[in-house]
């Protein structure tokens, strides 16, 4: 088996005193796509703040690639491949769609070509390409945050609720472009509340609770038994 | 006709370095949200760097401005941005204001350490020599200025609008940490703004030193002329930005050309920007609330009636002890420094508790001295009323902004600041240009003081019971009003609060406080002038009010006391007289995050001797409670016993 791309192993971390991942250990392989479950304040958005640079781990360690990264910057993570989708619109609000898309060349691919990329998946980004990223509609925004996760072409995409406030048939079609850009290769890690859309575009699930990752294992084992697991631990 | 093309092309140069420092401060303000104030100090500090590179070190002058525009600048706008104004931008806009202040003062004070006063001849570039327009003789300098001025426009918008940097820089506004996942360094963007930014604000410097002088105070406001044309283009706009500018220096040269020249209208040339700059804030739409910025500051503790009733007693009586032994110019020092004290209030009430920086508390406090002179009935309703004339003159500042909040109020209270030092207080019907006005000392119930030691007695009973005054309000339903009004107007704004009139009857509130520390002033002084109420004094007052904590009465005793020996100590010391500006200013800005101050500090060391005392007196019957404990165990204790026994069988 190649290397994973992620790899978190006993990782803790804490806002302050309170301690909010007490001893995650997670795999990526490559080219796999992820899938981070559960309940709110389970840690699944503080992991991926770790793992993207964007928090500090009070202890453990956190692979990319086989490599052990010590207190990364945030933006030299990004400049090396890894890509991260962030809670809410990842967009910004202030600025036309095209020059959100030109700073998405920091991750090193050449501004034309990311224009290219992104107006070809969503032919829309194209009409509205000199409006306000705030002045478009939540799921326009979040068409315009994908489109730079398949622009940049990552070694790794972090997403993190996807679904938040949009209506369901729009997670819908965002849920087809995550398969797409799982098609061409790229290894996902998807954080996500709403089980069932985000399993059907994956190849592994992991649950998570209480800052700990309490099963792991193929989507529809997961499915089947992680209502029982969740529930079970409130009864 | 010919009059009119000089006054235009004088015009249009003006407006032309206008606009360099302008874009410089907008695009700071832009990219990080931090309004600096400063800038038009450090456009005066570069200046003077071009001259002692130019004349005293005796480079080309090429070379030297090259140096100053792409080497000194820069390195000190990264200086400011990474060490002085860091983490400005997500700080309450008091706060920004307060260290943008201290460093606006600091710098006037390191100039003026560094280069003492003197004359300082600079000449323009290429030797005064130009060409013929016409009829018009225009010297290449002005040409100079104003093609920079149009490579500056250019470049700027090509940056922000064309290039990676440019969407970046107006990217970490909106969200840094963001653009820290996008892969872009939001830390070196907002660097590399401020090096630009202040390059900006030399070049302008170095152009204008030629015309004006080399002179601390008018090329550092003469910069400030700058805030009036980035304010049309509400900071923000670039174009609207460049045609202020141009609009501002046609105005202002067409002033000096056409306005009748007697005395009526003299002063009225000097305050064009600074009505300029007025008309524009209360001509500015709405301004929108800032959400998600809930970021209280922890208070300092609120003293109750009796334990201020009590520590205002001995205040008093410490001045009434200190009278007797004082010198008479040492009794009217302290008699001063209660003035401060009292205006200091004034700010502890606006700034402490409502969280809004006023930049001419001093002017108010002028208003009520004036009033108070020209009322000439010194008794206490002398006093009132002159309390009260400034309380409505500052409702009158506040109403036309009443729908803007945070950094516009504080600039009209800087505008407002400039009009009354440049314009009303040197108006023959006020102090006149130079003049002093005399003022009859204070009468309570028919008792003159006469008496300078009694009279400042009477001065410390005042402070004490506005003090009181202010600490019963901040304990009532007002005062919580009003911190919640500093601490979040989108919470106060859902709550249904409407904060507008409150905040005018706040400034009013505060502006009375200051005119009635005015009016005790010029009855202390019998004499008092328009110098006494300058407007720097104003900028000075508040960064030492926010270095000894303005949320504190305990901060402004403390920080009036400072405020009268900084001009005893350099007059003592000329040579370090800029220094001390220095020390204030940078002093502020290392402490300006920190509103509590100095005096909560005492306050923690205060706590911290108080709780070891009660742990003293707590842990004396612990000690015994411990022996008990190890008596019944060990022998050792057994012998003590017996030595004990022996002890007393001695007795």
């Amino acid at each position: 088996m190649s290397v994973p791309i992620l790899e978190v192993i006993d990782l803790h971390a804490a806002y302050g005193r309170i301690e909010v991942l007490r001893g995650v250990d997670l795999t990526v392989p490559k080219g796999a796509v992820v899938a981070l479950l559960g309940p709110n304040g389970a840690g699944k958005s503080t992991l991926l703040k770790v793992i993207s640079g964007q928090m500090k781990q009070t202890s453990g360690d956190v692979h990319l690639g086989g490599v052990h990264v010590q207190n990364p910057k945030p933006d030299e993570l990004a400049r090396l491949g890894l890509t991260t989708i962030p809670e809410g619109r990842s967009v910004f609000p202030n600025l036309t769609v095209e020059d959100n898309l030109l700073l998405v060349s920091y991750a090193g691919v050449p501004a034309r070509d990311v224009m290219d990329t992104a107006y070809s998946y969503f032919p829309q980004l194209h009409q509205r390409r000199s409006q306000l990223a705030g002045t478009m509609s939540g799921g326009e925004q979040q068409m315009l945050a994908m489109a730079r996760a398949l622009a940049s072409d990552p070694a790794l995409l972090l997403l993190d609720e996807l679904s938040m406030g949009l209506a369901p048939l729009i997670v819908d079609e965002l849920y087809e472009t995550v398969a797409r850009i799982a098609q061409s290769g790229v290894s996902i890690l998807v954080v996500e509340q709403f089980a069932r859309t985000a399993l059907r575009v994956s190849d592994y699930g992991a649950v998570m609770s209480g800052g700990r990752i309490v099963m792991t294992g193929e989507p529809n084992e997961i499915e089947k038994d992680m209502a029982d697991m969740i529930l079970g631990g409130v009864l | 006709m010919d009059a009119l093309l000089a006054y235009t092309v004088t015009g249009i140069f003006t407006g032309a370095a206008y606009a360099i420092a302008a874009s410089g401060l907008v695009l700071t303000y832009s990219t990080t949200r931090v309004f600096n104030v400063a800038h038009g100090a450090l456009g005066m500090l570069m200046a003077f760097v071009f001259w002692d590179f130019s004349v005293r070190q005796g480079l080309p002058s090429w070379l030297a401005f090259v140096l100053v525009v792409f080497v000194v600048a820069p390195l000190i706008g990264v200086f400011v941005q990474r060490v002085l104004a860091r983490g400005l931008g997500e700080a309450p806009v008091g706060v920004g204001l307060v260290v943008t202040v201290g460093i606006f003062v600091g710098v006037i004070g390191l100039a003026q350490q560094i280069w003492p006063p003197a004359a300082r001849p600079l000449n323009q570039f290429f030797n005064q020599s130009g060409t013929h327009i016409g009829s018009l003789f225009v010297t290449w300098h002005q040409i100079l200025t104003i093609a920079l001025s149009g490579v500056v426009a250019v470049g700027l918008y090509f940056l922000l609008t064309r290039t990676r940097v440019g969407a970046s820089m107006r990217a970490s506004v909106d969200n840094p940490e963001l653009l820290q996942l996008y892969g872009g360094r939001p830390d070196v963007v907002a660097a590399l703004a401020w090096a630009i930014g202040t390059s900006l604000a030399a070049l302008a410097g170095i152009l204008l030193a030629p015309i004006v002088g080399l002179d601390y105070y008018s090329l550092t406001l003469l910069v400030i002329n700058a805030y009036a044309a980035a304010m049309l283009g509400k900071l923000k706009n670039l174009p609207l930005t460049f045609v202020g500018a141009m609009g501002l220096g046609l105005i202002q040269a067409y002033a000096v050309g056409y306005l009748p020249s007697d005395a009526a209208f003299s002063g009225l040339r000097a305050v064009v920007p600074t009505l300029f700059l007025f008309a524009v804030i209360v001509l500015m739409p709405q301004a929108q609330l800032r959400i998600g910025q809930v970021k209280g500051i922890v208070s300092a503790p609120v003293a109750s009636l009796g334990r201020s009733v009590s520590f205002g007693g001995v205040l008093v009586f410490a001045v009434a002890v200190a009278v007797v032994f004082l010198s008479n110019s040492n009794i009217l020092l302290l008699g001063t420094a209660a003035t401060y004290a009292i205006v200091m209030l004034s700010l502890v009430l606006l700034t402490g508790y409502g969280g809004h920086v006023s930049l001419a508390q001093f002017s108010f406090a002028g208003v009520g001295a004036l009033a108070y002179a020209k009322l000439d009935s010194p008794n206490l309703l002398g006093l009132l009323l002159a309390a009260v004339i400034a309380a409505f003159i500052g409702a009158l500042v506040a109403l036309p902004v009443l729908r803007l909040t945070g950094l516009y109020l504080a600039l009209s209270t800087l505008a407002f600041g400039q009009l009354m030092d440049k314009l009303v207080f040197q108006d023959s019907h006020a102090f006149g240009f130079n003049g002093t006005l005399t003022a009859g000392r204070l009468s309570v119930l028919g008792i003159r003081f006469t008496d300078t030691g009694s009279y400042v007695v009477l001065m410390s009973i005042f402070f004490v019971l506005v003090a009181i005054l202010l600490l019963a309000l901040r304990r009532g339903q007002l005062g919580r009003v009003l911190v919640a009004m500093r601490d979040s107007q989108a919470g106060c704004a859902t709550l249904g609060l409407d904060v507008r009139w409150l905040r005018v009857g706040l400034f009013a509130a505060s502006a009375g406080i200051a005119g009635f520390a005015g009016a005790l002033f010029a009855g202390l002084r019998g004499t008092i002038g328009a110098q006494d109420f300058q407007f720097f004094s104003s900028l000075l007052l508040v960064l030492v009010a926010v270095v000894w904590g303005v949320t504190s009465v305990t901060g402004a005793a403390l920080g009036g006391m400072f405020l009268m020996l900084l001009p005893v100590l350099q007059s003592d010391n000329p040579s370090i007289a800029g220094l001390a500006f220095a020390v204030v200013g940078f002093g502020a800005v290392a402490l300006g995050r920190d509103s509590n101050g100095l005096a909560n500090r005492l306050f923690v060391i205060g706590r911290f001797l108080r709780d070891q005392a009660f742990e003293v007196v707590r842990s004396m019957p612990d000690l015994r409670g411990d022996q008990d404990l190890d008596a019944e165990p060990d022998l050792a204790s057994d012998e003590r016993e017996v030595t004990d026994h022996a002890a007393a069988a001695s007795h």
